[in-house]
């Protein structure tokens, strides 16, 4: 325990700390995922128009998203805006807005992706069945769609779940934060704390982010046949 | 024709929002067109009195904002309880208790620290803040409560007490990128000096006798030489001598002669030897606490 430092997480309430500091940590990711999801595959269908205004509004998103560094962002929001216009918003809701801004730009990219992919005589032959358009949505296109989003925006989640360590630069102390200030406070007294603290939040980031690995497995094993 | 043109519209615009944005988010300290107008936007702001609060807002609210390191071990740390503390905190919360309010602390990173200010989602900031030429064109320093200057350590059995005492090829163990580099490259080109990109590998050279001396920090050289033995800090105080002073935004004067109201009656009630007996008695031991210390209003008297 000592070698490893591990003894430093059950002093005080270290141990709870952390917890606290991870479920910071997957508030933030979990609330951006569901507004990405649900915006994503709105926008992703609006990405599919073929109306040139659409087009640029889609494209210069999208490059945005890809462009901009997500810390650059953060400053942008927190910082930026209370500069320009004085609004204040806080640093969790900055984080919160930054993380959907970028997982709506990239979700919408998966959905276009997926959708373009769905070969145009699927459409022609649910046409020749007599569906409508939202039929055909319905009953052809999105289940294949959904299909093939599922690997893909199963790593945007985990990127976005690994991402939120980069809060703690606007001042949000999440489960990173306190692995360090559990470090730095105990820097004289146990210098290996290092090891087994970042040992610690790897193993907490594995079990956040397996769960939804062995889910996506799992919807792809089922919706295969 | 059509599709190329879109595309190529839509980089553009792309481009050029992006650098929009950047810019006006950038240093303030960057002199093009385009930021000197974000930085108008800024002041206009101040002057609408959105930026900071002053000191009467403060006391309303009931609540006084102070930006800290939380993880800087002993200056600004959190303790196994999940509470602040360190000698940067015993301030914060002798303001607080002083104004009669509460205190409330926000994380603060070194590079985001004058950002924090200049939005004013800090009041004051006390996060061992160097006080620094450029630094105090972006925010307001109170009166300093703390020295730092460079120190060299070196083995017992050759002390060096003076740089004059370095022989041709005696060598000096620096940290890349830190002042003490810039200084000694500057002021001291004859000496050769030995660089390590990082502390670890500085303190393993040093410790195997690979240079006669390590010049960095002095709070960093006397920390070091307390935890082991065989070393002494010879010179205490190089060159340029900096200072730790809080700091508020730019222009928040009432806070700011609160402050140094408050600090020198602090000072001449010895509140920051206390202080240092609490929090930084234990990392860098009796004999360094005059040199590290100051007692606000009483800083000529040193």
């Amino acid at each position: 325990m000592e070698l490893l430092g591990l003894d430093v997480l059950f002093k005080g309430t270290n141990m709870a700390r952390m917890l606290g500091g991870l479920w910071v940590a997957v508030e933030i990711s979990l609330i951006s995922v569901v507004i990405s999801i649900v915006l994503g595959l709105l926008f992703g269908v609006f990405m599919t128009w073929k109306n040139p205004v659409a087009r640029v509004i889609s494209r210069v998103y999208l490059e945005i998203v890809r462009i901009m560094p997500q810390l650059v962002l953060m400053f942008i929001v927190f910082f930026g805006a209370t500069r320009v216009w004085g609004i204040n918003i806080s640093a969790e809701v900055s984080s919160i807005i930054v993380f959907s801004f970028w997982g709506v730009g990239e979700m919408g990219d998966l959905v276009r992706g997926a959708l373009t992919s769905i070969p145009k005589h699927q459409y022609e032959s649910a046409a020749a069945l007599g569906m409508n358009k939202a039929q055909t949505y319905y009953h052809i296109v999105i289940p294949q769609a959904v299909r093939q989003l599922i690997p893909m925006s199963i790593n945007l989640v985990t990127r976005m779940i690994k991402t939120t360590s980069l809060v703690m630069m606007i001042g949000v102390v999440e489960v990173m934060k306190v692995g360090q200030q559990i470090i730095e406070a105990n820097r004289m007294v146990s210098p290996n704390a290092v090891f087994g603290i970042y040992g610690i939040i790897l193993l907490m980031y594995f079990f956040v982010c397996w769960p939804i690995s062995l889910l996506a497995s799992h919807l792809e094993k089922k919706w295969s046949n | 024709m059509k599709k190329k043109f879109i595309g190529i519209a839509a980089v553009a615009a792309a481009l050029v929002l992006a650098m929009g944005v950047l810019t006006g988010c950038g240093s303030s300290s960057s002199s093009s067109a385009a930021s000197a107008s974000a930085s108008e936007s800024a002041s206009s702001a101040a002057d609408s009195g959105a930026v900071f609060r002053t000191l009467d807002e403060i006391k309303d609210s009931g609540k006084l904002v102070i930006g800290v390191f939380s993880d800087k071990n002993p200056f600004g740390y959190v303790d196994e309880n999940g509470e602040y503390a360190g000698y940067d905190v015993e301030l914060a919360n002798k303001l607080g208790e002083e104004l009669g309010v509460e205190v409330e602390f926000v994380s603060t990173e070194a590079a985001s620290r004058v950002e924090f200010l200049q939005t004013g989602k800090v009041d004051i900031i006390l996060a061992n803040f160097t006080v620094t030429p450029e630094r105090a064109e972006q925010v307001d320093f109170a009166d300093p409560y703390m020295n730092v200057a460079l120190g060299v350590v070196s083995h017992n059995d050759n002390v060096i007490t003076s740089l004059d005492q370095l022989g041709p090829d005696d060598q000096v163990i620096v940290i890349t990128g830190t002042t003490a580099e810039t200084y000694l490259t500057k002021n001291y080109p004859d000496i050769k000096l030995q660089k390590y990109d990082t502390y670890a590998s500085a303190k393993t050279a040093f410790e195997n006798k690979n240079g006669v001396a390590w010049a960095n920090d002095n709070t960093e050289v006397i920390a070091f030489a307390n935890q082991g033995e065989g070393y002494t800090v010879g010179i205490e105080e190089l060159g340029d001598f900096d200072t730790i002073a809080p700091a508020v935004s730019k222009g928040n004067d009432t806070l700011l002669a609160w402050i140094n109201e408050t600090m020198e009656k602090l000072g001449s009630e010895k509140f920051f030897h206390a202080d240092y007996e609490k929090t930084l008695l234990d990392v860098y031991g009796a004999d360094y606490e005059d040199t590290l210390v100051v007692e606000p209003g009483q800083a000529a008297a040193k």
